[in-house]
């Protein structure tokens, strides 16, 4: 009999409902975010088959992906119309909802961490993509889509059918400058945008557990971008630390027993993966996309493939197109590639650490005279703290807007987006035909790379930057 | 949900693979609160190229779209299947899907038909010949032109679901009194109306 189990397993078969034969199981689900793009339908749907929210309690919704991130009122009559949508629904369905100027709002994948929702050995879903970012905190989630997210509000479960499981371990010491996002941009550039398709990935190895909970939120954020069904990272006294305290956390005694289970969440040694993958980052340099997704990845010190290296008629054809559309010529150096805009903010990149980081590259210094840079704060929380901690005036200083929070240009389905043929250094996570505006091309980068590109106009490793004098 | 229906129609070919979701259907459509009228907005910005595969006068009226890899990489946005099944299509055939988008396809009757990579390379000459194709659900085969039929996998479960057009919260309301059974003995983890 085999008793080693996986943190999936263990979170998987905790949450079985029903597993009928010949049928898909039914998972039950402790957390459902919502947010005002993916749910009008849903709730309509609810409507015409006059059915209920199940559980308003362990459902939260906020207002991120079309709000403008500028002071006033909405102008666009149709994002006005999804938000007042998601405000009449909430209302009509008893949902809790963190709107727009309450203080509280923010990308829905940083406001649940930040609340303390986020917690070990949960599952989560939300109709979003990068639903995987929670699976930091070593719980089970994933995005789904509408007619999903209609089901789980209905129901509060969700059939699935079992995922395979794959770990990503991380080996060697990573390079003073490495972030994160290079880690998770340089495995996606190794396993290709298919790599991860059908897999629950968990991320392992001394480098994740050295992390902070924000950086492998970074990590497990982008698993989507490798197509993976979630990303997740075993709980640790990080993870704790992280946790205590906070609002949505359990006190007292509830809090003991939390921790008690939490530790008994992790792989077991021994414990099966369907597949295992070892990724060695001791010489890894900073990361750049140059194409079209989020594979197409060349380290900082590295240059733009040339087509004729490809051996896969389809894949020479995508680099092909790719580099059309980006308007770069194969072998240009990357430290080469100038860009007009800077974005940092994004699920991806959008917490505190991330804008500490970035500010302590740009403090005392101007960006170049020719980008305009933009910085958007994960949440009406993070936009605080960083006020406190000064990080608005450093940004102000050198040349930054300093916007309030939101998805922003990560999407830009608010007016925050590129001009076609503006070319963006971006902490975002898919740098997609358009993504950020129709013609805009996108170079997704850590902060400390977005800042130091902002200070010199072409994208450059931070240590490589005139000392400030 | 409508039932799937044997389809025989003409079949466009889009050979290109990881085609995102952010190009079936750009964000800026995404404001929309209804569930309709996405079709005329599908792969808007590809679209605007008048040499765009798909405006071919032989994929005129086609019903069934034939693709590469990773077919709906990227977003979970169902307004890319809404957006599909709008402007025509009653299935989509690509050596693989991105599991989001398969999942949203399945829920509103879009038919995803995995195929191997090889087998589909012959299919868009037959396609781009402006052949037509059938799709058999019921059978699980795919009858092209001059070609032995091609049998395809779905699991059963979703084969049934799709041909009788069941309601998929209905089909799980049927467990309701285990969805209440697992409520009782596991206490809610979190409470955000208290926050």
């Amino acid at each position: 009999m085999r008793t080693s189990k996986t943190l999936f397993e263990r979170i998987w078969e905790s949450h079985l409902v029903a597993h009928p034969d010949g049928e898909p199981a039914l998972l039950y689900v402790d957390l459902h975010l919502v947010h005002e793009v993916t749910s009008p339908q849903a709730f309509e749907g609810l409507r015409l088959a006059s059915r209920r929210v199940r559980r308003p309690e362990l459902t939260l919704a906020t207002m991120d992906h079309n709000v403008p991130t500028t002071e006033g009122p909405v102008d666009d009559p149709l994002a006005r119309q999804q938000l007042d949508a998601l405000r009449d629904n909430c209302a009509a369905f008893g949902v809790p909802l963190f709107a727009t100027g309450s203080g509280r709002e923010g990308i829905v994948h940083v406001i649940g961490p930040e609340l303390g929702l986020t917690q070990p050995g949960m599952t989560i879903v939300c109709g979003d993509s990068h639903t995987s970012t929670h699976g930091a905190f070593g719980a089970l989630a994933f995005g789904i889509g509408t007619s999903e997210v209609e089901h789980v509000l209905a129901t509060q479960t969700l059939p699935q059918s079992p995922p395979r499981t794959m770990r990503v371990v991380f080996e060697g010491d990573p390079p003073e400058g490495v972030s994160a996002k290079d880690l998770i941009l340089a495995a996606i550039g190794e396993a290709g945008v298919a790599g991860g398709v059908g897999h629950v990935v968990e991320y392992a190895g001394r480098v994740i557990e050295q992390l902070s909970m924000e950086n492998r939120m970074t990590i497990c954020n982008m698993s989507i971008e490798w197509g993976a069904r979630a990303g997740m990272v075993a709980p640790d006294d990080t993870t704790f630390a992280y946790l205590e305290g906070r609002a949505g956390a359990p006190r007292g005694r509830a809090w003991e027993r939390a921790l008690d289970e939490w530790r008994a969440l992790p792989t077991d040694a021994g414990a099966r993966f369907d597949q295992e993958v070892v990724v060695d980052v001791s010489a890894l340099a900073p990361q750049v996309t140059w194409g079209t997704n989020p594979a197409m990845v060349a380290p900082l010190d590295g240059s733009v493939p040339d087509p004729a290296d490809y051996d896969d008629p389809d894949q020479r054809a995508a680099v092909e197109r790719a580099l059309t559309y980006m308007g770069l010529d194969p072998g240009t150096p990357i430290g080469e590639i100038s860009v007009d805009r800077v974005f940092i903010g994004s699920c991806t990149n959008s917490r505190i650490e991330d804008l500490r980081s970035a500010a302590a590259i740009i403090a005392g210094r101007r960006i170049h005279p020719r980008v305009r840079a933009l910085v958007v704060p994960g949440s009406a929380s993070v936009k605080r703290q960083a006020e406190e901690e000064g990080l608005d005036r450093i940004f102000a200083a050198a040349g930054f807007e300093w916007r309030r929070a939101g998805c922003s240009m990560c999407l830009g389905m608010n007016p925050d987006i590129l001009q076609a043929g503006e070319r963006c250094a971006s902490t975002s996570n898919r740098n997609f035909e358009g993504r950020q505006g129709a013609g805009g091309r996108t170079h997704l980068v850590s902060p400390t790379v977005a800042a130091a590109t902002a200070l010199a106009g072409h994208f450059v490793h931070p240590q490589e930057l005139e000392p400030v004098a | 949900m409508k039932r799937f229906e044997k389809v025989t129609a003409r079949v466009a070919v889009l050979d290109r693979a990881d085609v995102d979701t952010d190009q079936i259907i750009p964000k800026q459509f995404l404001k929309r609160i209804e569930r309709t009228g996405y079709g005329e907005f599908l792969f808007f910005d590809w679209a605007k190229d008048p040499g765009f595969e798909l405006h071919r006068p032989q994929f005129a009226g086609a019903r069934i779209l034939l693709t590469g890899r990773n077919f709906g990489c990227g977003s979970s946005r169902e307004h890319a299947a809404w957006a599909l099944q709008d402007a025509g299509y009653d299935a989509v055939i690509a050596p693989s899907f991105g599991d989001i988008f398969r999942t949203n396809s399945l829920k509103i009757g879009l038919l995803p038909v995995a195929l191997p990579a090889a087998e589909i390379r012959v299919l868009m000459e037959v396609a781009n010949d402006g052949g037509e194709m059938t799709i058999d659900l019921e059978a699980l085969e795919l009858i092209a032109p001059d070609r032995p039929r091609i049998p395809f996998q779905l699991d059963a479960f979703e084969r049934e679901r799709l041909l009788g057009g069941l309601d998929d919260i209905a089909l799980t309301l049927r467990r309701d009194p285990e969805i209440t059974a697992y409520e009782a003995a596991h206490p809610a983890r979190v409470a955000t109306i208290s926050l």
